[in-house]
């Protein structure tokens, strides 16, 4: 398969307040690549993801500059609305973060949001996204209940399921597994690795072996600074920078 | 003799609890008690009699409904979009705070206040009279405060998480408070009302003089009727007429059936709530 730029950021500055918390970026993100960003606790691989479905702007006092490229297309640009954004890149919280409503109900949301209203449509929809998530057979014969039941490995797939229902080309999973046991986890990356074939896709870690596993590509922040970014074999085995190389062999993070 | 210190202190925790629990049930019990023997179903549908010693109090019943319906028609949404606007759109800062705390500081003003506010607002300066309309928009601004705080309250404990995840499915922000915030703040509304309820009901200063009547012949016609309410009727009985010992019975009366009227609110409302956490906690 031929490497395609998915989407591309350019000179990317950001600051909370007078607090510069990501300084100058640029990065490049391949369709159907999985790739990990790893780093420190307040490095800003958070921050920098949440800027691409345009999630950071709701956080008061804060600002960016540069452009982030999404085929293409610059999101930032003010003729740009967020929402649409938003439905090209679904994201994957932390914290399992199912609504509190029935498991249907939870998928069935982003559809009616979107003004889906076919009812039939959004029941193969909603079926459709429990079987790409591997939740189907644990919950096909109680779609009406509360999704708040889910174990917590469940409920971070039903988000997943959720995601997928909107049909987004990109997904964007924000330490997805910071929360949950081993087998949830592993359950959550044998996802991600299945996933691609369909979508692009991003993942911020602090586990490195899970970037390892999962991820075709990796970028290394420190401080707000992209430090390196290249295939991840290469920089788990032979990292070019010191520092990167330090964070990999578990010195400091 | 730590062990003694702990034993004592927990005795007079559980005695402070006894007698506050004490105090609830002696006023139920005594209410129950004085005003159980004038309760008959006439008591209830009929129009009071012979100068307010005999019949019923229906007027007032039905007047207390109209007065805390219209108010709650009136301070419900005004309040709860308020708190929408506070919580979900306004920029956080200085001038927010200065509203929140000035909106809590509302809440303090003594009632008659609003009394003399709704008579020359809303009886003589709109000319709605000594009326339905006048009393319920004055209880509407007494309990505005509690509905907005209390709405607020409900609207910030929701986590942010549940937002932030509608938001990334593309839902818009109106369409994220519609759908997510709304039903999520639901039961701390509800409690809200709860409390605006059990407040209007009971309160005589502020319909003292925007639409409270000592004696009607008949029910209110519409919203520009003057009515009977429970609590004036309570003091009118007791300080008016010529037949205190029947009066004070009928005064016990209807004590009761206000006590039961707001229990029933309370009682409906905590069953809405319930249902509704049940569902979100799995």
């Amino acid at each position: 398969m031929v490497k395609q730029v998915k989407i591309k950021a350019e000179n990317i500055d950001f600051y909370y307040g007078k607090h510069q918390t990501l300084k100058n970026i640029n990065l490049q993100l391949y369709t159907n690549r999985v790739t990990a960003i790893i780093g420190p606790s307040g490095c800003g691989k958070s921050t920098f993801l949440r800027l691409i479905n345009r999630m950071n702007e709701l956080v008061p006092h804060s600002r960016v500059s540069g452009r982030i490229l999404f085929d293409g297309l610059n999101i930032f640009d003010p003729k740009v609305d967020p929402v649409q954004i938003r439905r090209r890149a679904g994201m994957v919280f932390q914290k399992p973060n199912p609504f509190p409503k029935s498991i249907y109900e939870n998928i069935s949301y982003g559809l009616e949001v979107n003004n889906m209203t076919d009812k039939r449509y959004i029941e193969e929809k909603v079926i459709d996204s429990l079987k790409k998530s591997a939740l189907w057979n644990e919950v096909k014969d109680r779609l009406k209940d509360s999704a708040l039941r889910l174990s917590g490995g469940q409920q971070q797939r039903l988000c997943i399921a959720r995601c997928l229902a909107v049909e987004p080309e990109v997904i964007l999973f924000d330490e997805p597994c910071a929360s949950l046991d081993p087998i949830s986890t592993g359950k959550i990356e044998e996802l991600i690795l299945e996933l691609k074939q369909d979508y692009t896709i991003v993942i911020v870690t602090h586990n490195m072996q899970q970037a390892a596993r999962v991820a075709d590509y990796t970028a290394f922040f420190l401080l707000g600074e992209m430090i390196e970014y290249s295939d991840t074999q290469h920089i788990f085995t032979a990292p070019h920078d010191p520092r990167t190389e330090a964070y990999i062999t578990g010195r400091f993070g | 003799m730590n062990k003694t210190a702990q034993n004592l202190g927990f005795g007079f925790l559980y005695l402070t609890m006894f007698v506050t629990i004490g105090f609830l049930a002696l006023i139920i019990f005594f209410i129950l008690a004085r005003g159980s023997q004038v309760l008959s179903w006439q008591f209830l549908t009929a129009a009071p009699r012979s100068g307010m010693t005999a019949g019923g109090v229906a007027p007032a019943i039905i007047g207390t409904l109209y007065l805390t319906a219209g108010a709650i028609i009136f301070a419900l949404p005004l309040g709860l979009c308020c708190a929408i606007y506070l919580c979900e759109y306004s920029p956080k800062g200085f001038i927010v705070n200065i509203i929140r705390i000035s909106i809590h500081n509302l809440a303090g003003v003594p009632s008659v206040v609003f009394g003399l506010f709704g008579l020359a607002i809303f009886v003589n300066y709109f000319k709605f009279g000594v009326s339905i309309l006048s009393g319920s928009l004055t209880l509407g601004i007494l309990v505005l405060p509690m509905i907005i705080s209390a709405s607020q309250e409900a609207l910030t404990a929701l986590p942010q998480s549940l937002r932030e995840a509608s938001l990334a499915l593309g839902a818009t922000k109106w369409q994220t408070i519609k759908k997510i915030v709304l039903p999520g703040a639901l039961p701390g509304i509800l409690t809200g009302v709860i409390l605006s309820v059990g407040r209007i009901a009971g309160e005589t200063a502020p319909i003292l003089f925007t639409a409270a009547s000592f004696y009607l012949k008949g029910y209110p016609k519409s919203v520009f009727s003057e009515v009977m309410v429970l609590p004036y009727h309570i003091y009118a009985l007791m300080t008016e007429g010529t037949h205190p010992e029947k009066q004070t019975a009928i005064a016990y009366g209807c004590s009761v059936i206000l006590l039961i009227l707001i229990l029933l609110v309370s009682f409906i409302a905590i069953l809405i709530r319930q249902k509704q956490r049940g569902y979100q906690n799995g």
